[in-house]
């Protein structure tokens, strides 16, 4: 569980979180949805401590984050998976190099058990035949399921994804939004994951933090989003017809 | 103001290089790619370079030495001296500093908009010593390019000098034996080392700190280029005005 309260972030005089408070629990798939530009990507970041907050509290499991010793964050950070928005694969090693990484980086395995769990984590999510090929020759779908499998290989408690399914087609784009949250289920993992994908809302949004300009303006869960009145998020929901008629489907449903 | 932002920024990074250092075995693999990319990959363009400006120096110094009274000698010795306090350690670096700098800050600037620093941070690695120590290390061996430098220089000079007609063999050997000096080396060496901390840290600065797409990637490695050659020309003055004088 991660508890988030009153995060303030600034970039050279424009403040881009302005104070934040939210709470995001274990083995659900956390949703933070909002226009571009309206700071997920900032906060997902601030979350995952690479961006310090001005002001604010951040805590993983009862730990609070500005308590913690260097050891102590360095211990915290090997706990964390993240999937980056271009997936962030390191182009000078081959699939299941990337995947090994942060093996090496941090565990004392033997060769035979990193090459095992690397096999494991790339079966787990489908990718049996890629592992000498380099990200350059994947598709955009390998490298995101390869960006998935580097994040969860060293059992993270958890995971952040920024835009997971971004430039995917859209059966594509469910297989991993599903993946993901099987994942999460299956390990017990806090997960938190950027989107502005409307399926994704649909399918995997458990609960839903909704972002605008820098300030938690609603949340929920995708069962509940659709009786919201809130204008900011009717006005993104709604964006297209097609979900107005699934509102009305909903709430007949409801009915 | 920001000129001064930068290069505090530039020295502290020069000091974070340094710290929380990546475990060894992940980081040998590095060393040796770099020493593959940045050293055994230059070989070829650095002999060349060498061999026929070599030459080139021979062929002028030649030219203007018509007067009888000049020993044949001077010839040689003209074009060692100039070999090796300036054009192998001096020449050479600049044209290292388009080769190697814009490989290394396209190479670091690529890894930074594609998130694969950040991608680096977030699993509590320092990525300016994942990054840059490796580069350090390898340019530890740049003297032995700059070697290959001066004795290619010096043969091109001969072979210009002989198959031009401008003085025999035994003059050219001699010339280049003549009056040498044990501290030039030296003087030559230290300002290599010194030009190889460039190479590794001010493209590896401009890659590491850029902002934007791939459109500022090439951008940086033209600003890289320039501010590198700046620097190695600037040292060059200040340790000959040191060390020679
Ligand atoms: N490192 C940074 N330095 C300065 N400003 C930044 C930085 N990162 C983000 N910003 C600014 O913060 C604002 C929010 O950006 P952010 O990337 O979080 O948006 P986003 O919601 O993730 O958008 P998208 O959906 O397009 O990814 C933008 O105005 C951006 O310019
Ligand atoms: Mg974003």
């Amino acid at each position: 569980m991660i508890e988030v309260n009153d995060i303030h972030k600034s970039f050279g005089g424009s403040e881009i979180l302005k104070g934040i408070s939210t709470t995001f629990e274990k083995g659900k798939t956390n949703l933070v949805i909002g226009q571009s530009g309206s700071g997920k990507t900032v906060f997902l970041k601030t979350l995952l401590g690479l961006f310090t907050p001005e002001k604010g509290s951040i805590s993983y499991d009862g730990r609070k984050y500005s308590d913690l010793s260097s050891d102590e964050k360095s211990e915290l950070r090997a706990e964390m998976g993240m999937v980056f928005q271009g997936s962030a694969l390191f182009d000078s090693m081959t699939i299941a190099e990337n995947v090994k990484f942060p093996l090496r980086m941090f565990t004392k395995q033997s060769k035979s058990e990193m090459e095992d769990r690397v096999n494991f984590v790339l079966k787990r999510v489908n990718l049996d035949d890629a592992h000498n090929k380099l990200p350059s020759e994947a598709s955009g779908g390998m490298q995101k399921r390869v960006a998935i499998a580097r994040a969860i290989v060293n059992k993270p408690k958890y995971l952040f994804c920024d835009e997971p399914n971004s430039g995917l087609d859209p059966r594509t784009a469910t297989v991993i939004d599903n993946l993901i949250q099987e994942i999460t289920q299956e390990y017990d993992i806090t997960t938190i994951i950027n989107t502005h994908d409307m399926n994704s809302v649909m399918e995997i949004g458990e609960k839903i933090v909704f972002l605008k300009d820098g300030l938690k303006e609603w949340e929920g869960s995708n069962k509940n989003i659709f009786k919201t009145d809130n204008e900011a998020v009717t006005g993104f929901v709604y964006s297209s017809d097609l979900f107005k008629r699934v509102q009305k489907m909903y709430l007949e449903e409801d009915l | 103001m920001s000129y001064l932002h930068s290069i505090g920024q530039y020295f502290l990074m020069i000091k974070e290089i340094f710290r929380k250092p990546t475990k060894w075995s992940v980081m040998r693999r590095l060393v040796f790619k770099d020493i593959d990319d940045l050293i055994i990959n230059s070989i070829g363009i650095v002999s060349f370079i060498a061999f026929f400006v070599g030459g080139v120096v021979t062929i002028q110094t030649a030219l203007n030495m018509t007067n009888p009274l000049i020993p044949k000698t001077l010839v040689g010795f003209a074009t060692r001296q100039s070999v090796i306090l300036e054009f192998a350690p001096t020449f050479i670096s600049i044209i290292m500093a388009g080769k190697v700098g814009s490989f290394i800050t396209s190479s670091i600037g690529t890894m930074r908009v594609t998130e694969q620093i950040d991608a680096l941070e977030v699993m509590g690695i320092n990525a300016i010593n994942y990054l840059v120590f490796p580069k350090f290390i390898a340019l530890m061996l740049y003297p032995f390019l700059i070697s290959i430098a001066m004795f290619l220089g010096i043969l091109g000079g001969m072979a210009a000098c002989v198959f031009g007609g401008f003085a025999s063999l035994d003059d050219y050997i001699a010339g280049i034996q003549m009056d040498f000096i044990p501290f030039h080396m030296l003087y030559a060496f230290i300002k290599t080392f010194v030009f190889a901390f460039l190479l590794a840290t001010i493209p590896s600065y401009h890659g590491f700190y850029m902002t934007g797409g791939a459109l500022e990637v090439g951008k940086a490695s033209t600003t890289s280029f320039v501010w590198t050659s700046v620097a190695i020309i600037l040292l060059n003055y200040i340790l000959t005005q040191m060390m020679l004088s």
